[in-house]
């Protein structure tokens, strides 16, 4: 009894005083927003924001809430974060992979990729691609085109637009494809399991992909145009192009930033993933008749993998939270329009910081959370 | 287990009873000059660097007439214009290191806006320098009106500024479609807009003026005659302490007046025999006007002595340096401009 009670009032203290040092802080804001007259509250949402944002994935001017506004920072955060994980991804596993080859001037270009990318302070690469990199590019009456329907200019990259008709059967046309892949893959693992026979799983599936949604387009009434950017002069020197899609040179310069710092870590982690895999796996595989390729995708991967996903996971949440560094560049992401524009003309401060702190919690939670849940997936199944 | 508990209420009732006492003690006196007295400084929010309104030069030395009011709390406060501790601001940071605490004034090219006076916890205490919103633009560029503005134009801006909103203000009643790009720190719109990513830069025409000297070539660059907007910039202070509002808001008129009645650094201590009242009263030999804020009765002599009066602050740090030589509305009422500030008696 004696003994509990020992065990358990240290702790209860301990959350006593958590728990004081919260209300003190609360309690302390409180009073001094009444002396100062800031009144709290997230009334402000509904009204209108009155000031226009620069790149949007949904429809949004002036005329809409804050809410509205807040609801397109989210979303260029999750775009930004979401081309920065693909593209970290595929940089690091070929820079990772890379580094193990025995070819010594591709050893040596992935090693001095990542020693250079990691050990320079993101923010800086971030203003060299936007500033250095911005000054190299073309005005746009200057620009060559790429294949004569894209033009990157210092106004940005210009590149014709779909203008799909029948998307929906598209759509339906890839599902299907993907559903019997699903099946094919099935199939034939059962098939090499009874009979010992191997069926060409990629090519069929590959084949599937093209010829099911080429299927639609000659029969489903799926048709598609492109609309080509075209320029058009504002005044004597200065032009811009219209009609396509434009991708603002601050998206560009923040994904390249992003996807080349991030990439050098999840290189790292992918060679410490192959690395940790003995010598023996690989020489009894191959002893048992399986082909370099097979080796590394049927024995080394699946194994390497189990290391490589918990750190890499912490790479992404890193990117994520790294992307708020884009309010330097006027990219505008969630800082930049909601901690920042809306904070300003609003002034609610505690509010707006503590929504965007929630968000940010919720996308981490989210990232960590999908990539347990593979990790557990590829996890060694314990019988 | 009872006896933590009976120590943890009287802990509560603690914390309680001595945030009481400090509120109320705060409601009787200006416990902003009490502290500023005491520290031995003036804490003075300015921007990051806008030539003629607060700039740092190579030695830390800051200049400007938003420098200048702060100069003058100083003189007047605490007798040494010097004594003043500067912290440069973003647009963003600015109100939120005032209201809580970390400045008391704040002196950074403000506009003065209804819901930012009402709304925010903040109070405006006058205007030292009447503004518009005006374009920049490239000389070979043509264009020499706002009118000649097409759809598709891009707009180089500050986030966090009456700007934004201005420029959405001006576009939309317009009809005209536009990419607004918008910067948190001033240093990266103008390396933005010089590199070619904009068409125009849009701000204060102070701004537009002052940054123009920071181009890679200013001759290249023009500012549209149009004005969009009003911008009364002034400094602002928090809100619940009337007499350091006061004190600030009659250390700038003060040196207003000071230039209406011909009171320079130079003859302030002449004027002490003048026969005119009103001048008498500004340099301290007549009448108590200190007394009201709980300062001496020479703090606006101070303010003149080592400050000067407005017209040489603004020709010292706007006219002289060549960012705006002309006064326009911001020239006394007497001759022509709007500066016009209620008697000091």
């Amino acid at each position: 009894m004696n003994f509990k009670v020992k065990k358990i009032v240290p702790q209860l203290i301990t959350l006593a005083i958590v728990f004081l040092i919260f209300g003190f802080f609360t309690f302390n804001a409180q009073v001094n927003m009444e002396n100062r007259g800031i009144e709290f509250g997230y009334g402000f949402l509904t009204q209108e924001s009155s000031f226009d944002v620069q790149f949007s994935l949904i429809e949004y001017d002036g005329s809409h809430s804050y809410a509205r506004a807040y609801l397109v920072g989210l979303l260029n955060t999750l775009l930004v974060a979401f081309i920065g994980i693909i593209f970290s991804t595929i940089i690091g596993v070929i820079v990772g992979i890379a580094r193990l080859s025995p070819n010594y001037l591709i050893e040596r270009s992935a090693a001095f990729y990542v020693e250079f990318f990691r050990n320079i302070p993101l923010l800086l690469q971030i203003f060299f691609w936007y500033f250095a990199a911005l000054r190299a590019l073309p005005l746009p009456q200057d620009a060559d085109s790429i294949f004569g329907v894209s033009y990157l200019t210092i106004k940005g990259f210009f590149v014709p637009r779909f203008v799909w008709e029948n998307l929906d059967i598209f759509f339906y046309s890839i599902i299907a494809a993907i559903i019997s892949i699903v099946v094919i893959k099935n199939y034939a693992r059962k098939l090499q399991e009874n009979q010992g026979k191997q069926l060409p799983v990629f090519s069929i599936s590959a084949g599937l992909l093209i010829i099911l949604p080429l299927l639609s387009f000659l029969i489903g009434g799926v048709s598609l145009d492109f609309e080509v950017p075209v320029i058009k002069q504002l005044s004597t020197t200065s032009f811009v192009y219209e009609g396509g899609l434009g991708i603002p040179p601050e998206l560009i310069a923040l994904t390249l930033a992003l996807a080349l710092y991030t990439a050098t870590f999840i290189a790292e982690c992918v060679r410490a993933g192959i690395q940790g895999i003995s010598k023996g796996q690989k020489e009894a595989a191959a002893s048992i008749g399986l082909t370099p390729n097979q080796v590394l995708k049927l024995v080394v991967m699946p194994q390497a993998l189990r290391i490589i996903i918990p750190p890499t996971t912490n790479q992404y949440l890193n990117l994520t939270k790294n992307s708020s560094l884009a309010a330097a560049i006027a990219y505008p992401d969630l800082v930049l329009v909601f901690a920042g524009t809306a904070l300003m003309q609003t002034g609610r401060a505690i509010e707006i910081v503590s929504i965007t702190m929630f968000t940010y919690l919720s996308i981490s939670l989210s990232i960590s959370l999908i990539m347990n849940w593979y990790n557990k997936k590829i996890a060694i199944k314990e019988k | 287990m009872f006896r933590y508990i009976k120590q943890l209420t009287s802990f509560v009732a603690m914390v309680a009873v001595l945030f009481a006492f400090s509120t109320e003690a705060m409601a009787k006196k200006s416990k902003t000059l009490k502290n500023t007295q005491k520290k031995g400084f003036v804490r003075c929010g300015v921007s990051q660097g806008l030539p003629g309104f607060s700039n740092a030069d190579a030695s830390g030395n800051w200049t400007g007439v938003d420098v200048d009011v702060c100069r003058a709390v100083a003189a007047a406060t605490l007798g040494d214009a010097n004594k003043v501790k500067f912290t440069p601001l973003s647009a963003k940071e600015r109100f939120t290191a005032l209201t809580s605490g970390e400045i008391d004034i704040l002196s950074r090219n403000t506009t003065w806006t209804l819901s930012r006076d009402a709304d925010i916890g903040l109070t405006f205490v006058g205007v030292n320098f009447y503004d518009g919103q005006g374009f920049m633009v490239r000389k070979d560029s043509g264009i020499t009106s706002t009118s000649q503005f097409k759809d598709g134009i891009s707009a180089c801006t500050n986030i966090g500024t009456t700007t934004e909103l201005n420029m959405r203000d001006f576009f939309t009643s317009r009809g005209i479609s536009y990419e607004p790009v918008a910067f948190e720190k001033a240093d990266e719109v103008v390396a933005a807009y010089d590199a070619g990513r904009c068409d125009t830069y849009t701000t204060d025409k102070s701004g537009l003026a002052a940054q123009r000297t920071k181009m890679t070539n200013p001759d290249d660059h023009i500012v549209l005659p149009e004005t969009i907007s009003k911008e009364p910039l002034g400094p602002v202070v928090r809100q619940g302490d009337a007499v350091w509002e006061d004190i600030v808001r009659w250390s700038l008129n003060v040196m207003i007046e000071a230039e209406e009645y011909g009171i320079t650094s130079s003859n302030a201590d002449s004027m002490k025999t003048s026969d005119n009242p009103a001048i008498k009263r500004l340099v301290g030999a007549e009448g108590e006007l200190g007394a009201a804020f709980g300062l001496d009765n020479e703090w606006s002599l101070r303010i003149i002595k080592q400050v000067g009066n407005y017209g040489e602050s603004y020709k010292r740090n706007i006219a002289d340096t060549g960012i705006l030589p002309d006064r326009g509305p911001n020239q006394l009422w007497t001759k022509g401009g709007i500066l016009y500030v209620p008697p000091a008696r």
